[in-house]
C-alpha cells in the first residue's frame, strides 16, 4: 500500500504528464497556422507529439521513417491532403495525394512500391468529381509505376468536412549503399534544385475563391521517383534530399541546417522563379522562397559530383531547369543565409505563421 | 522581372553607395517613414552597404502597428457576434488586442474573412444577406481611396448589410508630431512613395520649411532607397532643406486627383489616437455624416474601453524611431511573431517583424 507522501508524488507526476507542454501564454487552441509547416507546426510536433511517441525510428524526423526488416531497408510515410480548391490548374487533390507520398519516399532514397489511399468524403460531394479524382490518381500511379494496394472510404455529414480529404501512405525499398539524411551533409556540398519554385502555391492561390486571378501558372505536382533514380545512377555522393512543400524552399533549408548543424548559403540570383510567379508574388506581397512546391526536390551533393548530377537531371522532364543554388558552409551552423541580388547577405528564416492555408 | 530587376541591380547599387560616400562628411540620421521601406532595407541588408555615418531610423508607417488596441478590441467584439462577418486584411488577424486577437476569435467560431480588396467585402455582403458585413478599414492614404470607393459603391447598389470600422490614419500629421516631439533626432526624411502616389507631396513643403528638414519622396526597391538616401544626404551636406521627388515614376506633385476626390467625398479629417504614440491632431479619417449609416461604430454602439499595453513592449518608442527593436528586452524571447506583444512584431510592415525575420548573423 502506498503511503501518503508517495501517493502525492505519483499523483503529481501524473498531473505533470497530463498538463499541456505548450505554455498558456501561447494559443490555447489549434489555429490554421499550426498546420502551416512553419514554427507553430514545429512546436506542435516537438512539444506535443514527438516526446509522447518517442522511439529510435520516429526520432529520425525525416520525410519517411527508415527501418530494416530481414536485412533490407524500407521507407514508410503517410500524408493527408486537404487542398482547397479540390481541382486547381495543373492538378487536383488526387494527383497531389499520390505524388506527394511518392516524393516523400523517394527523397528518403527509397524506390516507392505500394500506396494506401483513404478518403473522407463530405455528404453531397458530386460523384462525377469523385470519379475525376479516382481517374487522376490512377493516372498518377501509372506514371510513377506505383500500385495502390489498400484503402478506406468514410462519409461524413454535410458541413462536417470540406468536400473531400485524402490520406495516402506509402512504402518503398532502399537499395543497399544509399543513405540519405540531413546528418550526412558535408562542408562544401552543393545544393541543387530541379527547377522553378513556388508554382504550386501560386496556382492554388489563383484558383481560390475571392482571389481568382487569371494566370498561366500551373501546379508543379509531379512524381519525382524516376528523376531521383537517374541521380543515383550517376552519383553515390548524394547526401541529403528533401521536397520543399509547405513552407517552401526556405523552411526546408532551415530544417536541414538545424538538424545537421551545418551552415547554408544560397544565392538569390540563382534561384529559378518564373516571371509569372515573380509578378504574382510582388502583387500579393509573398516571397517565393516561402511558397509550396509539389514537384521540387532539393539535393545536397558532394562538389565532385554536383555538375554530373545536374547534367543528368537536366535530361529528365522534371529536371530540365536544374541548377545549383548554394552550398554548405562552415560559418553560422544551423543557419541559412542568402546573398541578395544586390550582393549583401542576410538570414533566411523559417516561415513563421501561415502564408497560405490548405495548399496541400 | 521588368521594372523590378532594374531596381535591384548590384552594380548600380554599388555606384549609388559610392556617390553617398563621396558627399558625406559627418553623421546624419534619416527616417524612412514607411514600413515597406523598412522591410526593403532589412531584406536587402542595405545598412551593410552604407557608410557608418548614416543611421536609419524606422518610422511609424505601418498601418497595422499604429491601429489603436481599442480598435482591435472593437473588431474582436464585432467578429464575435453571431450576426456578423468581419472582413479584414490578413495582417490584422494576429495583432494582439487587450484580451485576444482575431485569429483566436476565428478559431472560436467567429466569422473573420480575409479580403485582398475592400470591394470583395461587398461581394461577401451580397452573398450573405442575413448577416452584417463589417470591413475593418485600416491603412494610410494608400488604402483609404479603395475603401472610399467601396462605401460609395455600397451606397449606389443600396447594400444595407455593409459597414466599415474606420481606423484610417494620415502620414503628414504624424511626421509633424514626430518632428515636434523634442525627442526627435531626425535630420532628414524619406517620405513614403505610395502615400505620395495618392496624395502628392505639396503637404510636405511647409513641414520641410518649418523644421528645416529635407524630405525626399522615396520608393521601395533597394535602388530607390539608396537614391533617396543619396539626395537627403546631399541636401544636408549642402545645408538645404527642400522637398524632392525621387520616385517620379509613380508620384506627381498633385498626386492622384480622382483618388483624392473619393477621399474628400467620403471622409472628413479627425483627431486620431495612434497605438504607441498617442493622440495626434487631425491625423485620421472618419466617415462624413452623409455616409454615417455605413459606420460600424454607430451601428453596433461599441464602447471604447481604454486598455493598458504590455509593460515589456516598447512599440511606441520603436514607432517614433527613438529605439530600435533590438533594444527591447522582450525582442526575440518574450515577443516573437507567433506570440507578439506588440503590433510591430506582427505586420509585414512592422519594424520588429523585419528585424526578427531578416536579423543579421551574430558574428
Amino acid at each position: 500500500m502506498l503511503d501518503k507522501a508517495s501517493f502525492m508524488k505519483n499523483n503529481n507526476d501524473t498531473e505533470l504528464n497530463l498538463s499541456c507542454p505548450i505554455p498558456k501564454s501561447d494559443y490555447d487552441k489549434i489555429l490554421l497556422a499550426h498546420g502551416g509547416g512553419g514554427t507553430l507546426s514545429h512546436q506542435l510536433l516537438n512539444k506535443l507529439i514527438f516526446p509522447q511517441f518517442d522511439n529510435e525510428i520516429l526520432s529520425q524526423h525525416s520525410d519517411s521513417a527508415v527501418f530494416s526488416i530481414d536485412g533490407k531497408k524500407y521507407a514508410f510515410t503517410t500524408d493527408s491532403y486537404v487542398v482547397q480548391p479540390v481541382f486547381f490548374p495543373g492538378g487536383d487533390i488526387g494527383s497531389l495525394a499520390v505524388n506527394g507520398t511518392i516524393n516523400d519516399l523517394c527523397v528518403s532514397g527509397a524506390e516507392p512500391l505500394y500506396l494506401s489511399a483513404s478518403f473522407i468524403i463530405e455528404e453531397g460531394f458530386l460523384l462525377e468529381d469523385f470519379w475525376r479524382i479516382i481517374l487522376s490518381m490512377k493516372k498518377s500511379c501509372e506514371k510513377a509505376g506505383v500500385k495502390i494496394i489498400t484503402g478506406d472510404t468514410k462519409v461524413v455529414d454535410k458541413g462536417k468536412g470540406d468536400k473531400i480529404f485524402i490520406n495516402t501512405s506509402g512504402i518503398g525499398l532502399i537499395e543497399e549503399g544509399i543513405n540519405i539524411s540531413p546528418k550526412n551533409c558535408r562542408l562544401g556540398d552543393f545544393i541543387i534544385i530541379n527547377g522553378r519554385i513556388a508554382e504550386h502555391g501560386i496556382a492554388i492561390l489563383s484558383a481560390r475563391e475571392g482571389l481568382e486571378f487569371s494566370t498561366t501558372i500551373k501546379s508543379d505536382t509531379a512524381p519525382l521517383n524516376s528523376l531521383v533514380k537517374k541521380m543515383f545512377n550517376v552519383s553515390k555522393n548524394i547526401h541529403c534530399m528533401r521536397d520543399p512543400t509547405r513552407g517552401g524552399v526556405s523552411s526546408t533549408l532551415n530544417e536541414i541546417a538545424l538538424e545537421s548543424q551545418i551552415g547554408i548559403l544560397i544565392e538569390e540570383e540563382k534561384i529559378p522563379v518564373s516571371e509569372e510567379v515573380k509578378g504574382a508574388c510582388e502583387i500579393l506581397g509573398f516571397d517565393p522562397l516561402y511558397i509550396a512546391n509539389e514537384g521540387k526536390m532539393i539535393a545536397f551533393v558532394s562538389p565532385s559530383d554536383a555538375e554530373r548530377v545536374v547534367n543528368e537531371m537536366k535530361k529528365h522532364d522534371y529536371g530540365k531547369e536544374s541548377v545549383i543554388i548554394g552550398r554548405v558552409t562552415e560559418e553560422n551552423p544551423g543557419t541559412v543565409l542568402i546573398r541578395t541580388k544586390i550582393g549583401t547577405k542576410r538570414v533566411l528564416d523559417m516561415l513563421s505563421g501561415e502564408q497560405l492555408p490548405r495548399i496541400c | 522581372m521588368k521594372f523590378i530587376d532594374e531596381y535591384r541591380d548590384s552594380a548600380a547599387a554599388k555606384n549609388l553607395v559610392e556617390s553617398i560616400k563621396k558627399v558625406i562628411t559627418q553623421s546624419w540620421s534619416l527616417m524612412e517613414i514607411c514600413g515597406g521601406q523598412t522591410h526593403s532595407i532589412l531584406k536587402y541588408n542595405l545598412e551593410d552597404l552604407l557608410p557608418k555615418e548614416i543611421s536609419l531610423i524606422h518610422g511609424p508607417g505601418c498601418p497595422v502597428c499604429v491601429t489603436p488596441v481599442e480598435f482591435i478590441d472593437k473588431a474582436v467584439s464585432i467578429a464575435s457576434r453571431e450576426d456578423t462577418i468581419l472582413a479584414s486584411f490578413g495582417d490584422m488577424l494576429r495583432v494582439p488586442g487587450s484580451k485576444e486577437d482575431l485569429l483566436s476569435v476565428k478559431a472560436d467560431g467567429g466569422c473573420v474573412k480575409i479580403v485582398y480588396s475592400p470591394l470583395d467585402s461587398l461581394k461577401i455582403a451580397e452573398l450573405n444577406s442575413g448577416k452584417n458585413i463589417v470591413l475593418f478599414a485600416v491603412g494610410f492614404e494608400t488604402t483609404a481611396p479603395a475603401v472610399a470607393m467601396t462605401v460609395i459603391e455600397a451606397k449606389r447598389r443600396g447594400i444595407k448589410n455593409f459597414s466599415i470600422l474606420c481606423s484610417h490614419v494620415l502620414v503628414p500629421p504624424a511626421i509633424e508630431a514626430l518632428l515636434n516631439s523634442g525627442r526627435s533626432m531626425i535630420n532628414g526624411i524619406l517620405a513614403a512613395g505610395h502615400v505620395c502616389t495618392v496624395m502628392g507631396y505639396e503637404e510636405y513643403i511647409p513641414i520641410s520649411k518649418k523644421f528645416k528638414v529635407p524630405i525626399v519622396v522615396t520608393g521601395f526597391e533597394p535602388l530607390d532607397i539608396l537614391h533617396g538616401i543619396y539626395h537627403a544626404v546631399k541636401q544636408l551636406e549642402e545645408g538645404k532643406y527642400e522637398v524632392q521627388n525621387k520616385y517620379s515614376r509613380a508620384v506627381r506633385k498633385e498626386g492622384n486627383l480622382p483618388a483624392k476626390n473619393l477621399l474628400n467625398e467620403v471622409f472628413e479629417v479627425v483627431d486620431r489616437k495612434w497605438r504607441g504614440i498617442g493622440l495626434i491632431r487631425e491625423s485620421g479619417y472618419k466617415l462624413r455624416e452623409v455616409y454615417a449609416k455605413f459606420d460600424a461604430e454607430k451601428i453596433f454602439s461599441l464602447e471604447e474601453i481604454p486598455v493598458e499595453e504590455s509593460r515589456h513592449c516598447i512599440a511606441g518608442l520603436v514607432l517614433q524611431g527613438i529605439k530600435k527593436p533590438t533594444e527591447c528586452s522582450a525582442f526575440g524571447n518574450l515577443c516573437i511573431p507567433e506570440n507578439p506583444l506588440g503590433a510591430p512584431m506582427v505586420s509585414t510592415e512592422g519594424a520588429c517583424a523585419a528585424y526578427f525575420k531578416y536579423r543579421k548573423v551574430i558574428a
